[in-house]
C-alpha cells in the first residue's frame, strides 16, 4: 500500500506526537502484541471530588492506541486520521495507569474499522471502549 | 422553572473559576469558557503545540476535540438542571469532519436538548469562527446522579446566578 515502513520502534512514532507526549502516553510492544500505557498525572483529571480521569482523555487515549496499532499493522509512517467514533464509558477512570489495546476489525484499501479498549487493574474490567473508522493515507497521499 | 442566566462580566468570571479552575484537565488545556444559557455552553480551547497530532502538518490531535466536546457537553447538561448533580459521560460519539487549521483557537458549542430522571442527551459542535463550517460533530448521552459527589463549582455559580437575579 505505501513504500513506508512499519515504524520498528512505536516510541520513536510517537515521539512524533505531540499529544501523545502531552498524555504521557508510551507503548509496550511484546512480539506483535502492543499495549498503550497512559501514565497517571493530576493534570488528566476531570473530577476533582471522586478523583477520576477527564472521560474526554480516556478518549483521547483510545483513540491515540488505534492510531498506533493501525500505524502498526499497515506498515505506514503516515498517521491515520478519524473519521467517527463512539465511546462507551463503563467504569470511572481512577487516578492509576490506563492501559489499552487495539484490534483492527476491518482494513480496506482507505478505511480501516478499529476496535478498542481500555483498562486499569483488572484487564477484565474495561472501563472504556471504542469503535472508530479511521482514513488511511496512500503513499501519493502522503506525499502531497 | 427554566434558569435565565444573564451572563454579566462577574457571572462568567464566576463560572470559569468554579467550572473550569477546578478541573485540572481543563486547565492542562487552558480551556475558557466564552458563554452559556440555559442548556447550553460555550467553550474555548487556544491552539497549543503540546496538542499537535501530526508534527509534520502541526494538526492538533482529535483527542483534544474530543475532550473538549466532552467537557461542554457535560457542562451543558449541567446548565439544564435545576440542581447540580454528578454526572458522568455514557457514550460520546464524535464525527470529524476536517482537520483543524493549525494556528488557529477551537470553539465548541453544545446543547442538551433533553433531560430526563436518570439520562441527558446532548449534541455539540466544535469549530474555529463559523459554527456552519465545522471541524467536528457529537452526540452524546450523560447519567444524572452518576455518583455521590456534587460538582460544588456548579452549585456554586448557581447560587452566585441566582443571587444576581434577585439583586438584579
Amino acid at each position: 500500500m505505501t513504500d513506508t515502513k512499519t515504524p520498528r520502534d512505536l516510541n520513536a512514532f510517537i515521539e512524533g506526537i505531540p499529544y501523545a507526549r502531552f498524555l504521557g502516553i508510551s507503548v509496550d510492544q511484546k512480539g506483535n502484541e502492543i499495549t498503550t500505557v497512559m501514565k497517571f498525572d493530576e493534570k488528566l483529571i476531570g473530577n476533582p471530588l471522586l478523583p477520576a480521569l477527564h472521560g474526554g482523555v480516556i478518549g483521547a487515549f483510545l483513540e491515540m492506541t488505534a492510531i498506533i496499532q493501525l500505524a502498526y499493522e499497515t506498515g505506514s509512517a503516515a498517521i491515520p486520521k478519524p473519521i467517527g467514533l463512539t465511546i462507551d464509558y463503563l467504569r470511572s477512570g481512577k487516578p492509576v495507569d490506563t492501559y489499552a489495546r487495539a484490534q483492527i476489525t476491518k482494513q480496506g484499501r482507505r478505511v480501516a474499522t478499529v476496535h478498542a479498549e481500555a483498562w486499569q487493574e483488572d484487564r477484565s474490567k474495561p472501563i472504556a471502549a471504542t469503535h472508530g473508522h479511521f482514513l488511511l493515507k496512500t503513499g501519493e497521499e502522503a506525499e502531497s | 422553572m427554566t434558569t435565565e442566566f444573564r451572563m454579566t462580566p462577574e457571572t462568567m468570571m464566576a463560572l470559569k473559576e468554579m467550572l473550569i479552575q477546578h478541573v485540572p484537565q481543563m486547565r492542562a488545556l487552558g480551556v475558557e469558557i466564552i458563554n452559556a444559557a440555559h442548556a447550553q455552553a460555550w467553550l474555548r480551547v487556544p491552539y497549543d503545540e503540546r496538542f499537535i497530532g501530526n508534527a509534520e502538518t502541526g494538526v492538533i490531535h482529535g483527542g483534544v476535540i474530543t475532550t473538549v466536546l466532552d467537557n461542554t457537553c457535560g457542562m451543558a447538561v449541567q446548565l439544564a438542571m435545576d440542581e447540580p448533580k454528578a454526572i458522568a459521560t455514557l457514550d460520546l460519539r464524535i464525527d470529524y469532519m476536517k482537520p483543524a487549521t493549525p494556528g488557529l483557537a477551537l470553539t465548541t458549542h453544545a446543547h442538551c436538548y433533553k433531560t430526563t430522571r436518570n439520562i441527558a442527551f446532548v449534541r455539540g459542535t466544535a469549530y474555529h469562527t463559523d459554527i456552519n463550517d465545522p471541524i467536528a460533530s457529537c452526540v452524546g448521552t450523560f447519567m444524572i446522579g452518576a455518583n455521590r459527589t456534587v460538582p460544588t463549582g456548579v452549585a456554586a455559580a448557581k447560587a452566585f446566578m441566582a443571587k444576581q437575579k434577585k439583586e438584579g
